[in-house]
């Protein structure tokens, strides 16, 4: 177990940088996910906290010591490959063990290692099996065995889902979630899915070009967003980002309709633009809004549970709300969206949330 | 639409093939002479001919030779042009030119290297070692001659082994080099653990082909050496050759021709059989 320490890192490809001045701290035991959308680095960083990528400037240090310049398989760490990179022409049994042998251990221990792991994991029948004759599922168990069997400090996950089919993917989160529960080890997920990342996570790290947005508990990251691409980009589906001019005293005016603003009047001058966002989740959830909005309905998805309406404020923005009970509301028809005024986010005109 | 290329190679190919085996059962000389049907006569002439299995002999030695030096040479190469090196499109083209030159144009070079005793191979050896090891009579000495014959070969021919390889290369996945770096594997456990078991059908079609191919020897054997010195480069297809040719026996030529392909078909199961994968 082991705390991993970011300061400062970075990493360029001769003069384009990936990774901009990372400062991260993840706790001893701690289950962190970096998630962003394809590009922001969050591979590139678990890879660089790997030792597969070299770290350009900064430090990495891994339960106290600076690991910049030890080699992968020296820092403790264990990493699950998207693709789960099994060698293709070992058994199960070859495939967990293979580290430990080459490592030299005893027999007795590796082989009480891969029977540990083979437990947790329910691999006891397969172990004689090659990767071909494997389910992808399964593969994705021998990929995560191989890590237990190492015993490592860090547990590092690089998309590991992405590549199962969506029942398996839920049910392999729930195994990862207990899994982590039980051995209690630093854990580092990468995903661009923010579902995973919210319920696996005990701390998001949410990216973008190679900047940390934003970190934290996912609650605090999906009430207490720091700027409009966290808003947006936690929540599914994302929230309603709407354009707001500040009046005077203390009065935002979206799309005609008139609020009070959602932050203190000191902080936006009046006249100036500012976003106002709203969750589809938090629409008529409760029977005394402190506002409503006019929503002319485009068209209604119907979830079973819950039923999604899209459609366009006054001035032609688009607005999903979300509603349990629709009735037979049909495309064209007016309704009337009411919310909360503490539901409400404001962010400035570079993006940042204004409070 | 294939129906063109069908036909030139029915013609061309196919039916010279399967002509070959009435022939081999008849007196047929290149000269237009009464042909006879002789029953497997010429067969058992060219298996009770001593030079026949002396180029049977040769022939396999060259094959056990440049086999491993060929395919070896083949997959250092494609190792390293694999890298990320500077200038790399430049290597795998100079790597493979001698792959596109003429054999013939290779033998002059190599006849060339090889001559006793001032060429540059013997100077460069007297060089090296001041002199203590003499100059080698490359192709004259029996005990040389085939050896020569091989570095030549596989010199000649490794750039189609060395792309076969760095196709195969590149069919490994690289995280699958990470993963076993991540479990502690070094360079050569990598190679070892990665790389080669990843080559494996790679290996079987590479070693196969160069196998037949080494089992074919001759343009080299013929411009350099015509078989000698005493026969110790004489081959199967050289003395294919000098019997339809020069001794202008088309079916007892054709005979030879039936021989060997049967050996080559039987070598090529057999590697086949013992390279595949056990499961």
């Amino acid at each position: 177990m082991a705390i991993v320490e970011l300061k400062k890192a970075k990493k360029s490809y001769g003069a384009v940088d990936i990774i901009h001045d990372v400062d991260l701290r993840i706790e001893d035991g701690e289950f962190a996910v970096f998630v962003g959308p394809s590009g922001c680095g969050k591979s590139t960083l678990l890879r660089m906290i790997a030792g597969l990528e070299s770290v350009t400037a900064g430090e990495i240090s891994i339960d106290g010591e600076g690991v910049n310049h030890v080699d992968p398989s020296e820092r403790g760490v264990a990493m699950v490959f998207q693709s789960y990179a099994l060698y293709p022409h070992m058994t199960v049994k070859e495939n967990m063990s293979f580290g430990l042998r080459i490592g030299k251990r005893p027999k007795a221990e590796i082989d009480e290692r891969v029977a540990v792991a083979s437990r947790i994991l329910q691999l006891d029948q397969l172990q004689d099996r090659r990767p071909s004759q494997l389910s992808g599922g399964q593969r994705q168990r021998v990929a995560i065995g191989r890590a237990i069997v190492r015993n490592p400090k860090v547990f590092l996950f690089d998309e590991p889902l992405s590549n199962l089919d969506a029942e398996l993917r839920v049910a392999t989160r729930v195994e990862i979630a207990k899994l982590h529960e039980s051995l209690g080890n630093t854990m580092i997920y990468v995903t661009h899915d923010q579902t995973e990342a919210m319920t696996l996570a005990d701390k998001i790290v949410v990216l973008r070009k190679g900047r940390v947005e934003q970190f934290g508990p996912p609650l605090e990251l999906y009430e207490n967003p720091d700027n409009v691409f966290v808003a947006g980009f936690i929540g599914s589906p994302k929230m309603n980002f709407f354009n707001g001019t500040v009046e005077k005293s203390g009065i935002v005016r979206v799309a005609g309709a008139e609020f009070p603003a959602p932050f203190s009047a000191k902080t936006s001058q009046p006249g100036s633009l500012v976003t106002i966002g709203i969750r589809p989740e938090h629409f008529d959830r409760d029977a005394t809004p402190d506002a409503t909005i006019d929503v002319l309905v485009d068209f209604v998805e119907h979830l079973g549970g819950t039923s999604f309406i899209h459609g366009r404020l006054a001035d032609g923005e688009r607005i999903i709300v979300e509603r349990r009970d629709v009735g037979d509301l049909k495309s064209g028809k007016s309704i009337k969206a009411g919310f909360k005024m503490k539901d409400v986010r404001a962010f400035d005109a570079a993006g940042l949330r204004i409070r | 639409m294939l129906l063109p290329a069908c036909a030139i190679v029915a013609f061309f190919l196919l039916l010279p093939f399967v002509l070959s085996f009435p022939m081999s059962l008849t007196n047929r000389r290149l000269i237009p002479r009464p042909v006879r049907f002789v029953g497997f006569d010429n067969y058992i002439q060219v298996l009770t001919d001593p030079i026949f299995w002396r180029a049977l002999f040769n022939v396999t030695y060259f094959t056990v030779l440049v086999v491993p030096v060929q395919c070896g040479f083949a997959l250092a190469m494609a190792l390293l042009i694999n890298q990320k090196i500077p200038g790399r499109n430049f290597f795998r083209g100079a790597l493979f030119l001698p792959a596109i030159t003429s054999i013939a144009v290779v033998c002059v070079i190599w006849g060339t290297l090889f001559q006793y005793p001032t060429g540059p191979l013997n100077q460069i050896i007297g060089f090296l070692t001041f002199g203590l090891a003499g100059p080698i009579d490359w192709l004259g000495n029996p005990n040389s001659s085939m050896p020569a014959i091989v570095l030549l070969s596989a010199w000649q021919a490794y750039g189609f082994q060395m792309v076969v390889y760095l196709a195969g290369l590149q069919g490994i996945p690289g995280d699958l080099y990470e993963a076993a770096r991540l479990d502690g594997a070094s360079t050569w456990q990598r190679f070892r653990f990665v790389t080669w078991p990843g080559l494996r059908q790679t290996n079987i079609f590479v070693i196969i082909i160069t196998t037949i191919q080494a089992f074919k020897l001759f343009t080299q054997v013929n411009i350099l050496t015509q078989g000698g010195p005493r026969d110790s480069t004489v081959t199967v297809v050289q003395y294919m050759y000098s019997v339809g040719f020069v001794g202008q026996k088309l079916g007892l030529a054709s005979a030879v021709a039936i021989i060997l392909f049967f050996i080559v078909l039987v070598i090529s199961l057999v590697q086949r059989a013992v390279l595949r994968d056990p499961k």
